[in-house]
């Protein structure tokens, strides 16, 4: 008693919840991107708490690529149902019917690049002004220059040299007509920050992330997930090993983790104990030493 | 709780260029207490052994877009996040060139904490005299001055010393309550994470030990109560039917349910029924806290407005004396119009005088100016066009401070600290 100071996860907490407070105060069709992942479920959860006893007064935008781990589909339905919110689905096999996108061919091919096009016409369609995602600045080093409401032009694009400068709890979200921002209300945390706080608040997550066995691939050093979606290279073969994924993205390209870690407590200690960032085992990230940046300027998450 | 959950979180900035070993100490930082990850460490040193260099950049972990790993400088202020077990740390690294005062601005103004670093071989430098007036401009609440390269001097106690004397000499000109001295090699480590075994003579505490310690719970203003509302909350569902929300951070002061409020503008008062979140209930708010507050009467209210304690109230004003960082290419004369944006109210405002800019080198005052350009520091009147509810920037971080917007280009052109 006597000392008045907020323990830095409340902190993180707090100030998450007054950048979405201010985004549904200052836009007029907000949006949170939710990608089945660990950050935007935590986003979730903190936009509940934010409006209590109000319902999220927004939609959760989700861009199906087709290529999600079943469980990802799974989770999100169930987490729409518990939340009673709306969900917008963008469909990246939609835009690639109406000839919106080409696909990529050969072994490696992925869908991720293709999800810009997609979200950017989802927004579009829905005249979202403001999309919130769970990105955070110390997953890659693009992001690390993000600001929490961070300006897109009338073409989805990012201008990382001429962002506008963001001091105190001061946001300024003006913009013109057909501009857009995206609002990254937990930019501050680390994925230690987001493990701690799932266990603290007792959230529920994809079965993904903990310890499961799994028919795996082993291309380049990753550990990929078989499926349909991953043609195999000659020579290539597959093996039931015991897995978990640090992060959710899609199936061809999300990287598994050799681990035991079957609960919160020993996910927690796996993390504080690893020496590699939880973004090292995607394979969207490695086409390049700026293939984040590139991707975000185009209007990427 | 688990001990993890107790801790702190301690923002801080460093402000300097490449040659006073700021990104090798934050590198220092970031390697001993084991915050860089394998694959960064590969990154960075792919990408120094590309460039040709026989030795790993460090620099080159903290500078992330195309252009400035092409010109091997930082242009725009950058995140870092590390942690030990007793804190968190958040870094605002900033550039420390004149060009980016704005930037400096930026990572100071959230700031708990700066580093100010000083090359032992060359003392007191005019960036010295920039970064520690724009620390004392933003009321930064406390400031280490590393001395650095002290391997480079010989350890010399001598050196530290004058370097210390110079700096307290200068420093008593600044408004700046609580300055920390150490002598540090950021190369080689000396009182960084580790003590020095080259400095016996130094009796004090590491900077890692400083960081951890410092006292930062009084930070915040915890007398003035404030509560600028962000938005009324009201969810039309059967089970809450009446109920009725203010939703918002508190910027100072302690609130408790049964305390009797004021509401500003319309100066109704009432008492506080509940202060929640997540239907949870809270027994004392305070800064920076995130809450939803019910009130026993029916009031109007709505974003803007701001709930304080009757016996002590902010000014109530349109006429300001503000200090503004200038950040845009277009200059600000007076007459200039712009949009203020001051806790969680917007309004118009004018320009009605520039009084005088500041030198932030020489710290000498600049009269009889009429525009102040990109970089600038000035004091300036400013009329708005409804009356704010503020503290001087002095006593309130978060009440003091406004940013001006240009109402043609939307872009954010000025931080304000409320004289």
């Amino acid at each position: 008693m006597g000392s008045y100071y907020l323990p830095h996860l409340k902190e993180l907490e707090a100030e998450a919840i007054f950048v979405i407070r201010e985004v549904v105060s200052q836009f007029e069709r907000p949006a949170l991107l939710f990608s089945g992942g660990k950050d935007s479920i935590v986003l979730s959860h903190l936009a509940k708490k934010a409006f209590y006893p109000a319902k999220i007064p927004f939609p959760l935008i989700h861009i199906d690529t087709g290529h999600n781990f079943p469980e990802t589909i799974e989770f999100r339905d169930w987490l729409i149902g518990n939340l009673s919110v709306q969900l917008i689905v963008g469909s990246v096999q939609e835009s690639i019917d109406k000839g919106r996108v080409r696909e990529e061919t050969g072994v490696n091919a992925s869908r991720n690049a293709l999800q810009t096009v997609t979200l950017l016409d989802t927004l579009e369609a829905f005249k979202i002004d403001a999309a919130m995602g769970g990105a955070r600045r110390d997953e890659e080093k693009a992001r690390a220059k993000e600001r929490f409401f961070s300006h897109r032009d009338e073409f989805g694009q990012w201008d990382p040299k001429n962002q506008r400068p963001e001091l105190w709890n001061l946001f300024n979200g003006k913009k013109h007509h057909g501009e857009h921002f995206r609002i990254f209300p937990i930019s501050n945390w680390t994925e230690m920050d987001v493990w701690q706080y799932i266990k603290e608040e007792n959230i529920a997550l994809p079965s993904l992330y903990f310890s499961h066995e799994r028919d795996c691939v082993v291309r380049d050093e990753v550990i990929l997930a078989k499926s349909e979606y991953l043609p195999l290279k000659e020579g290539e073969r597959v093996q039931r090993l015991v897995v978990r994924y640090r992060t959710c993205g899609d199936m061809p390209i999300t990287g598994a983790v050799l681990s035991n870690a079957d609960t919160l407590e020993l996910i927690i200690e796996e993390v504080a104990t690893t020496r590699t960032t939880e973004r090292g085992t995607r394979a969207d990230d490695k086409r390049g030493e700026t293939a984040m940046e590139d991707r975000k300027k185009a209007g990427y998450f | 709780m688990s001990i993890q959950e107790n801790n702190q979180l301690l923002r801080f900035t460093t402000a300097g260029s490449v040659d006073d070993g700021k990104s090798t100490l934050i590198g220092r930082l970031l390697y001993d207490s084991k915050s860089i990850f394998e694959d960064q460490i590969e990154a960075v040193k792919t990408s120094s052994e590309k460039k040709g260099f026989d030795y790993v950049d460090l620099s080159l972990l903290t500078d992330g877009l195309r252009s400035e790993r092409e010109q091997g400088i930082t242009i725009d202020v950058a995140y870092r996040y590390f942690a030990t077990p007793k804190r968190k740390f958040i870094i605002a690294d900033t550039p420390g060139h004149i060009q980016y005062t704005r930037n400096m601005v930026t990572g100071a103004s959230t700031a708990n904490l700066a580093i100010i670093l000083i090359d032992a071989r060359k003392g007191l430098l005019e960036q010295t005299h920039r970064h520690s007036f724009i620390a004392s401009l933003l009321k930064i609440p406390h400031v280490v001055v590393c001395v650095n390269k002290m391997d480079l001097v010989d350890y010399s106690e001598e050196v530290y010393n004058r370097i210390v004397a110079d700096y307290q000499a200068f420093s008593s000109k600044l408004d700046i309550k609580d300055v920390q001295f150490v002598p540090i090699s950021a190369l080689n480590g000396d009182n960084v994470v580790a003590r020095s075994e080259n400095m016996d003579w130094y009796e004090g505490a590491t900077l890692l030990y400083h960081l951890e310690h410092v006292h930062i719970a009084s930070d915040f203003n915890h007398i003035d109560c404030r509560f600028p509302v962000q938005m009324v909350i009201r969810p039309h569902t059967l089970g809450f039917q009446d109920f009725r929300g203010y939703a918002g951070r508190v910027d100072g002061g302690i609130f408790k349910p049964g305390d009797e409020v004021k509401v500003l503008p319309s100066g109704f008062t009432s008492k506080i029924k509940s202060i929640e979140l997540d239907g949870k209930s809270i027994v004392e708010a305070y800064a920076p806290m995130s809450v939803t507050m019910t009130l026993q009467d029916e009031i109007d209210i709505s974003r803007g407005d701001m709930i304080v304690r009757p016996n002590n109230q902010p000014n109530v004003e349109q006429d300001l004396e503000v200090m503004v960082c200038w950040m845009n290419q277009k200059t600000l004369q007076s007459r200039t119009k712009v949009i203020v944006k001051h806790t969680t109210k917007e309004c118009q405002a004018m320009v009605k005088d520039i009084q005088y800019s500041v030198d932030v080198n020489t710290l000498h005052r600049i009269e009889g100016i009429t525009e102040i350009g990109m970089n600038d520091i000035a004091r300036i009147s400013l009329r708005t066009a409804q009356p704010l509810f503020f503290d001087s920037y002095r006593r309130n971080r978060q009440t003091g401070s406004l940013i001006l917007i240009d109402p043609n280009t939307n872009e954010t052109v000025g931080a304000g600290m409320i004289v």
